[in-house]
């Protein structure tokens, strides 16, 4: 009689994906972590992160981050809703092709299509500098704006629209006190997916940027190569500021009672 | 006499709240509302009644202002709003699934409705005034409704469903019965002219649809507002109307109170989708005498033609049983087949002849037993038959072969030339259905399937847009495809006759809009009369 080492359940399916989430979320945390809470001589220090919060310069550089990430955000928002209202009804995406010509370029690589984007950009007279960068993240993060708010609107159930309008809503008062409460999970899923990366991105503004705009991202990638100990206290003070900021966008995503947010 | 005639239209027009004129509904080539007219008096419960997919939520969507017809007109209080969004007509519907908004809290439902009320009253000024306009007249102003008043409304509507102290509650945090009177809230507190309900009950259980029902019968009397309500429950219509209107195919087969649809059903469809009933074929061999079998009974209708053939009518609490001794000799008598207690009532079955009773009485009879039925002659209701025979404009198109509704079939072409155009007719029992589209000539869905009590008689929808009936020993079910044969020596083929068969020498015109094709009596009363007949007048009561 052998006695069996391993026996086969259900959820030895999970194991895998354990070992994936253990070397590749959760170890490089608790690294960013131990550099964060370090010196150069690996002992227990503070220094970093004091240095960080301290210096005026950080504030300067994370709230050009959040005003370029908010400028991002609004300005996807505002171009997908109207979008993502007119795809989602039948009579002008029959075929579902035209949301497909809004995620096609997510199948390009994004520095390959940056890059594109600056030669076409310089093509129409837009040099490097804000602008061009403001441009480049709209049209890098806009398909995880659309995609969740299409997925919303279109999901959104007629019956509620027939009883607003039923009950002596007109078009337009039937969108503001009807649709657009309704697509409110949608909104939060589509700011989150595109203000969580524009906060941190750093390649746009390499690419497109000029030297007087220094974004938060940009920070860490320079620093990283040299002072560990430096850029993980940036990380970290990063990833803390992000945490609180889907707190209170979750908090936010609950009082509207629905959970479809990421 | 003419005038007192004009009198009463005039009257009956200004009574009428809701006028439908010609309507029809086309979705996708199919036609799903067929040139309808009615017309709904102020204040009546009226009931559409209807089996799923006859067009009866289709109309009232219509009169909501959810759909535009395809044609024809609808009035509300003689204006015609076919064209006008339902945001602007003085009607509020009940929603088959509530559509409570979720981002609104019971309250907030509530008040949705009367946020965006706007009244109309006199203008004044600061010292209360009355304001004039260049004419001299007093002007008008369009005001929302105070704070106040919208929340003596709402409190009021939910006092009105029961639900007082409900109004912070999240609406997910209510139950179906509880949403459904949040949504029959919201819709009354607008003060609507006409209350749309869209089979508003059909997701309570049991218990909780009996006592809404009651709610609703008790709202509609205190309040006095029109209901138009939508349902494929004929009990729940029966109990709940004033006026119940029954549709078939898109098309009105009868309008009238719940009393007389049921005593009088117009044609067989009503007949049995109103109530259990007994449906029998017949011969009027005189008036008020009819021959089931080889008896005749004395009934009380006549103004039929001599030995035409009848659809009969007979509801199963209305059949007496009587023992064999004590009955005449011309009685109905038959054995008992099968006996099943249904609480306060036993339901027999007793074999007549060939036909099968349905009867419901309190007294158990032994099964094995023959028995003597007595039916007064009140209770037996005659119908005209929608079609005694199949008809079609065909052709020949070899010798022996006709085609018929897209198929060919072999019969007898003796005297007819090739390419001939002719008109085929055959009864309903020559027909064969076989269980494969492939065995059979020609396929087509079973539309419908009535047993008349010892037989069904099947509607066969074919691919050519006709309907085929056939007398057939087997129950069928609806929707299925199956495949059609014609015995070859039933086809007769005759000439069309010019004059004869323009009308009805192709059923398939009429066959689609209305069930009854050849002798469409009812449907061409429910369709092409004026509206004011359709409105069911106190004396028909």
């Amino acid at each position: 009689m052998k006695k069996r080492l391993f026996k086969f359940h259900r959820r030895s399916f999970t194991y895998p994906y354990l070992v994936v989430g253990l070397f590749f979320v959760v170890v490089p945390l608790l690294l960013i972590l131990f550099y964060a809470f370090t010196n150069r001589q690996e002992q227990f220090s503070l220094s970093n992160l004091w240095e960080i919060t301290s210096s005026k310069l950080t504030y300067k550089i994370l709230a050009d981050s959040i005003l370029l990430a908010i400028l991002t955000s609004l300005i996807c928002l505002l171009i997908a809703y109207p979008l993502a209202l007119l795809l989602s009804n039948a009579k002008f995406n029959r075929s579902k092709t035209i949301v497909l010509i809004f995620v096609i370029p997510m199948w390009v690589n994004f520095l390959l299509r940056t890059y594109a984007l600056r030669e076409l950009l310089s093509l129409f007279g837009v040099g490097i500098g804000y602008k061009a960068v403001l441009i480049g993240m709209v049209y890098d993060f806009f398909p995880f704006m659309l995609l969740p708010l299409y997925t919303t609107i279109s999901s959104l159930d007629k019956s509620h629209m027939e009883a607003g309008c039923d009950l002596g809503a007109s078009p337009i008062q039937n969108f503001f006190r009807v649709i657009l409460p309704l697509s409110v999970p949608g909104i939060v899923s589509g700011v989150i997916m595109t203000f969580m990366p524009a906060l941190s991105t750093f390649a746009i503004n390499d690419l497109l940027g000029d030297a007087r705009l220094y974004l938060f991202g940009n920070w860490i990638n320079d620093y990283y190569s040299e002072l560990w100990n430096f850029a993980g206290a940036l990380a970290f003070v990063m990833l803390v500021f992000v945490a609180l900021l889907m707190l209170g966008m979750g908090r936010l995503n609950r009082t509207e009672n629905k959970a479809s947010a990421l | 006499m003419a005038k007192t005639n004009m009198a009463t239209t005039t009257d009956n027009k200004r009574d009428t709240i809701i006028e439908v004129k010609n309507v029809t509904k086309v979705f996708d080539g199919v036609t799903v509302v067929d040139d309808m007219n009615l017309a709904i008096k102020r204040g009546e419960f009226v009931t559409l009644l209807g089996p799923s997919g006859c067009g009866k939520t289709t109309l009232l969507r219509m009169i909501a202002g959810f759909e535009t017809p395809t044609d024809g007109q609808i009035y509300v209080e003689r204006t015609n709003v076919t064209e006008v969004p339902p945001y602007k007509r003085s009607i509020n519907t009940v929603f088959q699934k509530y559509a409570l908004f979720p981002h609104l809290n019971v309250y907030k439902n509530v008040a949705f409705g009367l946020k965006l009320k706007r009244i109309v009253v006199d203008a004044v000024d600061k010292q209360g005034k009355p304001i004039l306009d260049k004419e001299g007249k007093q002007a008008k102003k369009t005001i929302k409704l105070t704070k106040q008043q919208i929340d003596d409304k709402v409190k009021y509507g939910l006092k009105m469903v029961g639900l007082d102290g409900y109004g912070g509650r999240d609406v997910s945090s209510l139950s179906g019965g509880q949403q459904q009177r949040v949504a029959i809230a919201r819709a009354l507190v607008c003060e609507p002219k006409v209350l749309l309900l869209d089979e508003p009950l059909g997701a309570l259980d049991l218990k909780m649809r009996k006592e809404m029902q009651v709610e609703l019968m008790r709202m509609h009397k205190e309040l006095g507002i029109t209901f138009v309500y939508v349902t494929h429950d004929q009990e729940e219509a029966l109990t709940m109307s004033d006026t119940i209107v029954v549709i078939r195919d898109g098309v009105i087969q009868q309008v009238g109170t719940p009393k007389k649809i049921y005593d009088e059903p117009k044609n067989q469809y009503v007949a049995d989708f109103i109530g259990e009933s007994n449906i029998l074929s017949g011969t009027m061999v005189a008036d008020f005498r009819v021959q089931v079998e080889d008896k005749i009974l004395p009934c009380s209708d006549k103004g039929f033609e001599k030995n035409e053939k009848v659809d009969l009518v007979i509801r199963p609490e209305d059949i007496e049983i009587l023992p064999i001794e004590k009955a005449e000799v011309t009685a109905l008598q038959g054995v008992v087949q099968i006996s099943v207690f249904k609480g306060t009532y036993y339901e027999m079955e007793i074999k007549v002849g060939g036909y099968e009773f349905t009867v419901q009485n309190t007294v158990e009879q032994k099964i094995g037993s023959t028995v003597a039925l007595k039916i007064d002659p009140n209770n037996i209701h005659i119908m005209k038959k929608d079609r005694v025979i199949n008809e079609y404009k065909s052709e020949v198109i070899d010798e022996g072969v006709v085609e018929i509704c897209g198929g060919n079939f072999e019969c007898d072409t003796a005297g007819f030339e090739i390419g001939q155009e002719v008109i085929a007719s055959f009864d309903f029992l020559a027909t064969t259905l076989v269980d494969h589209e492939d065995n059979g000539t020609i396929g087509g869905f079973v539309a419908n399937s009535l047993y008349k009590g010892k037989y069904y008689q099947v509607q066969v929808y074919t691919d050519d847009d006709q309907d085929i009936f056939v007398d057939t020993p087997d129950e069928w079910d609806i929707g299925d495809r199956i495949g059609i044969t014609i015995k070859k020596d039933a086809i007769k083929l005759r000439l069309p006759d010019p004059q004869k068969d323009t009308h009805t020498g192709h059923p398939a015109e009429e066959a689609q809009s209305a069930p009854s094709s050849d002798e469409g009596e009812v449907a061409k009363q429910a369709t092409n009369q004026p509206q004011d007949a359709l409105a069911v007048s106190e004396d028909e009561i």
